[in-house]
């Protein structure tokens, strides 16, 4: 439970912090303060059975089938890191109280620490390495939004993009890297993993999860070549670069290789790619941070090579090696965090940062000038400072790594790891001399922005005390040894070496190493100008430009392919998606090869064949004239009306009455839309295209046509016969396909008269608002001309037509007829209104509300679906009741035709509800009518 | 009886047309119905999957009719979930609806009309029945995307109107084939008749199916036929564009219903039909996605484009065609058709609070009014969305990852993951920090407060939430579900009775 705590603390913090910074600096800054210092005491309370060499787990269930756990685990480097964390954490909660501005919001500030915390507690925490990786994208998200706290500098926002990119990036890599090792491994657990070393080495996969792993660690701690990103996220608060940048946040990489070091280490890829990008990093890093004039760049270039020296001593691998790495790791984010921590002191007091402009300000800031130095000491290299003994035992390693085993490919140029390193401390000498010598000494600068002075105890306290162990390790290591070798066993995997960390050794190799790093080093400061000027003469390489390059690129390009592909062009999308329909349904037969039919066919009698060619015909002058829209119209209704007569000759009169009626209405529509479209449009597509689109349409035709002769020419084994069966016995009407309509598949005509009244309503809201923008060419409505004849006849004609609908819906259940056709019918007989007498006169008696017509028959049609439930039968289950009626013959009455009546209604209301929309929008108050007239 | 399977489908239709006798006024009464409607609906939708979590199978035969001649709604566990999905989606964009985003007289119509299609989709086991509910689902989502009205809107609702009626056109013919070949509608029954086509109308069936998954691979928006999304998405109304975060999840779910009851295991000529290439075309769906999402230069684009991509990633676990395979994918499915729906209301506060000069577009201008809540808001939403850990996203691109550690697609597979979850991040922390990072310019004053429109957003949020929190669980169902997925035996037992 301790150890759930201890993670979730921090996350717990993170509202109230947030809310109470609102209102009062202070207390947010106590809870924020509080919280870690608690986290750090429960940890605390574990470290007793840590320090005796137990590893303590605890575990929660999340996700069992991904092998997900809530686990934790805290051993020696838990241990470690997590004091390191906690510890610099409270320091640098109290740093960056009196750090930020009044106006900076400190709320949030904290409050993105304290997810940082937690998220980095869960890192080094965690038993499951599918756990590990999530924190580790919360650490890089909590990053990225602290980098870009002050979100007004675009160096800030550019830096935090980077950064996420980067580590995100990495940490995608390493998420695939733990699910192939825990496929190698068959469980995520950090315990099982750890023990697998040799099925991890021995597995194919090994090299390829290697390499994600190291990509998550090197991107994360920074390393060659994805360092760039730290010295772009200096732009954060100094608190962060002194908390995330240089002692925790960057370690998390360095950390995985601590971590995952028992269970991927002893290759010699390990080796090669370990040892090789650290100490690479060490020197590339330490000679840049040579040339940096900003203090905190110096450092966050100081940080990348300290890093690179971590990592190298993973990669040596001996046990010395990993000893000498953790315990460089805890002393170099004790000495990074203080000097960082005085950067910022000396830019918060002085205004600036610049090595060019500071100097001479021992006399000023005396306070800061000797804690500072003190740091720098530690972090040069010097005797009787914490980094003295680390780095005295790097270069051991160093030195001794001459005839490692694990050398591999790289065999025969060992030579290069003590010196590589030697010179990576020469230039660390170097720098750390600058630091000092170039800001605290020579002449005193009168022209700084601010008159500097020390600053408040709160600003220099957490400095101390990080000082006063950078000193205290250095002077007493022996009071280290044992917790420095407890971290060292959970590295190796086994008992740690056995080595005394001491100041003397003797007259070692290393001695030498350091002799010759000190002499290098004040030489070099000495001849600072000289080399800076020849360093000067070549470009810089910037990895911040290749990134912002590499991005723009991404962006440009994706750009283009989709403008490319995604082109706005209608015709090239309903091309793709024929083409493509085209295409896999040729593919059945391409796979299968086509089988004929077993079917004769019929002789097709010579009346057939008129109605078929003008079909034909019909066609091909609808493509033909497809230009000037009436004479398209015209051609199209052509084919709908042979439809309608396949219909009949093929025994379906119901069909082709409601086909011959919905052709009717369709065609009314469409001449009434026409008013307000010019004639005939420009011929708009290249030779080219319209090719293409003869091609595709042919081939699509001719597939749809053979697919309806496969199907024709084969005998039909269907469902149907079951209908004719059913449909007067249980169905109670002998027109079968009335009776599928209402009864058999009623559900599906309920669907469809929503539908219907959906498109109505649509018409209606596209319409909203709009007048027509009439083109030249359009005529005006002008509703004087009516033929007389015309409105004379219509008239009385109404009342039959309608009548007749009425005949049509009665008998529908029998004989073709029902309630679509009929409210066709029934509608046809309105729309003539509109044609013969104008849009004004039949608004004027036709007032009803179409609208809620069209829905009380939807909801009559579902009602009676619903009173089958009084009868506990299914959802639209019909009742029988057969009435005669002299004159009409027997009717059903009962739950068909109230179904069928709101089927009427809904036809009815959604044909009406478009054709009064329509004329309204054709408009047509009189005075524009007039103004069309004058314009002619 | 189990007549509720039925009121989630009448239930918003009735609703609908009660909203319709309201006329062109009455708001406060629509909204008032709407809410009803929506509730109800709901209520039915739980108690549904409240009978469908432990594995039962309902078959509800509309008007008594059995199958194969009746229409059939199935409950299943898979159609049961997608209905609570849509209907908790539903909630939330009506709750945001009707707090101003409502204005015009037939929108709580059509809003729950879209519900009627969507949930009829889910539930009917009869393919012509499906017709109609895509249909429904078709006109509706035409008419919303063009409500409101503008030019921008008109353009792209044309494109997604006439693009869907082709799709349309194709099922009429394939159901056609498919109705001459096995003689039925009923999805049972075709899967039963569909396995024992002989050689001789093999061919037939063949094509006749794979026009068929086509119809629904352009509703899922799968490469190339996703065209019709991205516009219509990006500049349709907040409510709508947050409901039309279900509509792919359709196809999708057309596809997987019926590529393993129909096309799926011991299925004769067409036994697993789609299983070469729908892997593939979903792995170029993702990674097109998101270069759509990299290049858009709005910020309601690049959400549109991330649902294409997630469609990728869905159908990616699917296409693998394994148990672990579609349990990833359906727990991704729920993740991301919530969080989707949430950054299209965010999406809305944005371009509400800077002013109709700017928008959404992902251009230096003027910060938003409630920086510090909307930015909250949009950086948590881009995290999940993004699928960085902890919550949801990640889960589920983990599981399909997961899922396809041994197949013969692992390579292609994980490299466009790992590498579209890249640029996906890249995009999103592009767009974040142009939009409240890098502002210039007043903020529009006279824009409307969140208020009461952060409770749907909180709602997305606490699903997500509850999603991560009880991953365990849900993960245990989606495996349920998709073991359910893979025995069609069972599906076809159950609609069609032992006997056969």
């Amino acid at each position: 439970m301790t150890m759930l705590i201890i993670v979730l603390l921090p996350f717990l913090a993170i509202f109230p912090v947030w809310m109470v910074g609102r209102r009062n600096r202070f207390i947010s800054m106590l809870v924020a303060a509080a919280t870690s210092a608690s986290a750090l005491v429960a940890l605390a309370t574990l470290a007793p059975a840590v320090m005796s060499g137990e590893v303590l787990t605890s575990s929660w269930p999340w996700i069992e089938r991904l092998g997900l756990e809530l686990a934790f685990r805290v051993d020696g480097l838990a241990l470690l890191f997590g004091i390191l964390i906690l510890g610099i954490g409270t320091l640098v909660i109290v740093y960056a109280y009196f750090y930020l501005h009044d106006d900076d919001p400190i709320g949030s500030f904290y409050a993105m620490l304290m997810t940082f915390m937690g998220a980095m507690m869960g890192v080094v925490m965690s038993e499951n390495v599918l756990l590990l990786v999530m924190f580790w994208e919360l650490t890089s998200i909590s990053s990225f939004l602290l980098i870009g706290y002050w979100k007004h500098l675009p160096a800030a926002r550019q830096g935090a993009r980077m950064a996420l990119g980067i580590t995100g990036g990495g940490g995608l890599a390493l998420l695939a890297g733990m699910l192939l090792i825990g496929h190698i491994v068959g469980s995520y657990d950090l315990t099982t993993i750890l023990a697998s070393n040799e099925l991890i080495l021995g597995h194919d996969l090994y090299f390829v999860a290697l390499v994600l792993v190291l990509l998550g660690a090197f991107t994360k701690s920074a390393q060659f070549p994805f360092h760039f990103w730290l010295p772009n996220a200096m732009s954060a608060p100094t608190p962060v670069s002194s908390y995330l940048h240089s002692a925790t946040m960057v370690k998390a990489g360095v950390f995985l290789l601590a971590r995952m070091h028992p269970a991927l280490s002893g290759s010699s890829s390990w080796f090669v790619l370990v040892t090789g990008a650290g100490t690479i990093t060490l020197c590339f890093a330490a000679y840049v941070a040579l040339f940096k004039h900003d203090l905190k760049g110096l450092l966050a270039y100081s940080t990348i090579s300290h890093l690179g020296l971590i990592t190298a001593c993973f990669g040596f691998s001996t046990k010395l090696a990993t000893t000498a790495g953790v315990f460089h790791i805890m002393n170099h984010a004790i000495f990074k965090a203080s000097l960082f921590m005085s950067a910022g002191i000396i830019d918060h007091e002085t205004g600036t940062r610049d090595a060019r402009v500071l100097s001479g300000l021992r006399h000023s800031m005396p306070i800061t000038f000797g804690l500072a130095t003190l740091a720098t000491l530690a972090m040069a290299g010097f005797p009787l400072f914490s980094g003295f003994l680390s780095k005295e035992m790097f270069f051991e390693v160093a030195f001794l790594s001459m005839d490692n085993p694990l050398a591999g490919e790289i065999r025969g140029y060992e030579w290069l790891f003590p010196v590589l390193a030697t010179f990576g401390g020469l230039c660390s000498m170097a720098y750390s001399f600058r630091l000092i010598g170039d800001v605290f000494f020579g002449e005193e600068n009168p022209d700084l922005p601010k008159h500097p002075h020390d600053p408040p105890a709160g600003l220099w306290a957490p400095v101390a005390i990080l000082v006063f162990f950078c000193v205290a390790i250095g002077v007493a290591p022996f009071l280290f040894q044992g917790f420095v070798f407890v971290v060292a066993q959970a590295v190796i995997g086994g008992p740690a070496p056995d080595y005394k960390i001491a100041i003397w050794h003797g007259l070692t190799p290393a001695l030498g190493m350091t002799g010759v790093a000190v002499v290098g080093g004040a030489l070099l400061y000495r001849n600072w100008r000289s080399i800076h000027s020849f360093h000067t003469r070549f470009a810089p390489i910037s990895g911040k430009v290749i990134f912002e390059a590499f991005v723009e690129a991404a962006v440009a390009s994706a750009r283009r392919l989709t403008a490319w592909f995604d082109n706005g062009s209608m015709q090239r999308y309903i091309a793709t998606t024929i083409g493509f329909a085209t295409f896999v349904g040729f593919l059945g037969w391409y796979q299968l090869g086509w089988t004929p039919g077993t079917l004769d066919l019929t002789l097709a009698p010579p009346v057939a064949l008129i109605p078929w060619g003008v079909l034909i015909a019909a066609t091909a002058l609808t493509i033909r004239f497809h230009r000037k829209r009436l004479a398209a119209v015209v051609m199209m209704s052509v084919v709908g009306l042979i439809v309608s007569l396949i219909f009949i000759f093929f025994s379906g009169p119901d069909l082709g009455l409601t086909q011959l009626s919905v052709e009717v209405v369709t065609i009314l529509l469409i001449l009434l839309s026409l008013y307000v479209l010019p004639q005939w449009t420009p011929r708009e597509s290249t030779p080219r295209r319209r090719g293409r689109d003869a091609i595709l349409s042919c081939a699509a035709g001719l597939g749809v046509g053979a697919l309806a002769y496969g199907v024709m020419t084969r005998p039909q084994q269907t469902i149907s016969d079951f209908y004719l069966e059913k449909s007067v016995p249980e169905g109670g009407g002998s027109n079968v396909v009335n009776v599928i309509l209402v009864d058999f598949r009623g559900f599906d005509t309920m669907g469809e008269i929503a539908v219907l009244m959906v498109a109505a309503i649509g018409i209606v809201v596209m319409l909203q608002g709009r007048r027509p923008v009439r083109p030249n060419d359009v005529r005006p409505l002008i509703e004087e001309r009516f033929p007389v004849m015309l409105t004379t006849t219509t008239r009385p004609m109404m009342a039959l037509i309608l009548v007749i609908a009425f005949y049509i819906f009665m008998r529908g259940h029998n004989l073709p007829g029902g309630g679509f056709i009929a409210g066709l019918v029934a509608s046809v007989a309105l729309i003539i209104q509109f044609l013969a007498s104008g849009k004004t006169w039949t608004n004027k008696r036709l007032t009803v509300d179409f609208a809620r017509m069209g829905a009380l028959g939807v909801i009559i049609a579902v009602c009676t679906g619903l009173a089958a439930f009084l009868f506990e039968k299914p959802f639209l289950k019909g009742g029988l009741a057969h009435v005669h009626v002299p004159g009409i013959g027997e009717i059903h009455l009962a739950s068909a035709m109230s179904f069928d009546l709101g089927v009427f209604m809904v036809v009815v209301g959604a044909l009406l509800i478009i054709i009064k929309r329509l004329s309204e929008y054709h408009g047509g108050d009189d005075d524009e009518v007039e103004s069309m007239k004058d314009r002619r | 009886m189990n007549h509720f399977m039925v009121f989630t489908v009448v239930i918003p239709m009735l609703t609908a047309m009660v909203c319709l006798l309201f006329g062109r006024d009455n708001l406060a009464i629509k909204r008032g119905v709407g809410l009803a409607g929506v509730l109800a609906t709901l209520g039915a939708a739980l108690y549904m999957f409240g009978v469908a979590f432990d594995g039962a199978m309902v078959v509800y035969s509309m008007g008594g009719w059995q199958a194969p001649f009746g229409i059939v709604f199935v409950l299943d566990r898979l159609s049961g979930s997608m209905v609570l999905l849509t209907n908790v989606l539903a909630l939330f964009a009506y709750l945001y609806a009707i707090n101003g985003s409502d204005k015009g007289p037939y929108f709580h119509f059509l809003f729950l009309m879209q519900i009627t299609g969507v949930n009829g989709a889910f539930l009917t086991g009869d393919m012509f029945n499906l017709f109609v509910f895509f249909e429904i689902m078709l006109l509706t989502a035409y008419v919303l995307a063009i409500y409101g009205s503008g030019a921008e809107r008109v353009k792209y609702g044309t494109r997604y109107v006439f693009l869907n009626m082709i799709g349309s056109a194709i099922f009429l013919i394939a159901v056609g084939v498919l109705y001459g070949v096995t003689g039925t509608l009923n999805m049972a029954d075709m899967a039963v008749k569909a396995a024992a086509v002989g050689s001789q109308d093999a061919m037939l069936l063949r094509s006749g199916s794979y026009l068929l998954v086509t119809v629904f691979a352009i509703k899922a928006a799968l490469f190339p036929l996703y065209f019709w999304l991205p516009g219509t998405y990006s500049v349709a109304a907040a409510p709508v564009a947050a409901i039309f975060a279900i509509m792919t999840k359709v196809g999708v779910y057309a596809i997987l219903r019926s590529t393993t009851l129909i096309w799926g295991a011991d299925a004769g000529f067409v036994t697993g039909l789609v299983v070469p290439y729908l892997l593939p075309l979903a792995l170029v769906t993702l990674a097109l996605g998101v270069v759509g999402a990299l290049a858009a230069t709005r910020l309601r684009a690049l959400i549109a484009y991330l649902i294409i991509a997630s469609v990728g990633t869905i159908l990616t676990g699917i296409g693998l065609y394994t148990a672990d395979g579609i349990s990833g994918a359906l727990f991704y499915m729920a993740h991301s058709t919530l969080i989707s729906a949430g950054m299209f209301l965010i999406a809305d506060l944005v371009r509400e609070q800077r002013g109709a000069a700017f928008g959404d577009r992902l251009d230096h201008g003027p910060a938003v009014r409630q920086p510090v809540l909307i930015g909250m808001l949009f950086f948590i939403g881009a995290i999940v969305m993004a699928g960085l850990p902890p919550v949801t996203g990640f889960i589920g691109k983990v599981l399909i990852l997961e899922a396809a550690i041994d197949s013969s697609w692992t390579m292609w597979l994980w490299s466009v993951f790992l590498a579209a979850s890249f640029f996906t991040l890249m995009a999103v922390s592009r767009a974040g920090t142009v939009l409240f990072w890098k502002s210039q310019g007043e903020p529009s004053e006279d824009a409307p407060d969140v208020g009461l429109r952060l409770i749907p957003i909180a709602g997305v949020f606490s699903c997500v939430l509850a999603m991560t929190i009880f991953a365990g669980p849900i993960v245990a169902f989606t495996d349920a579900t998709a073991a359910q997925l893979l025995d069609k035996t069972q599906y076809i037992t159950a609609v069609l009775g032992g006997a056969r």
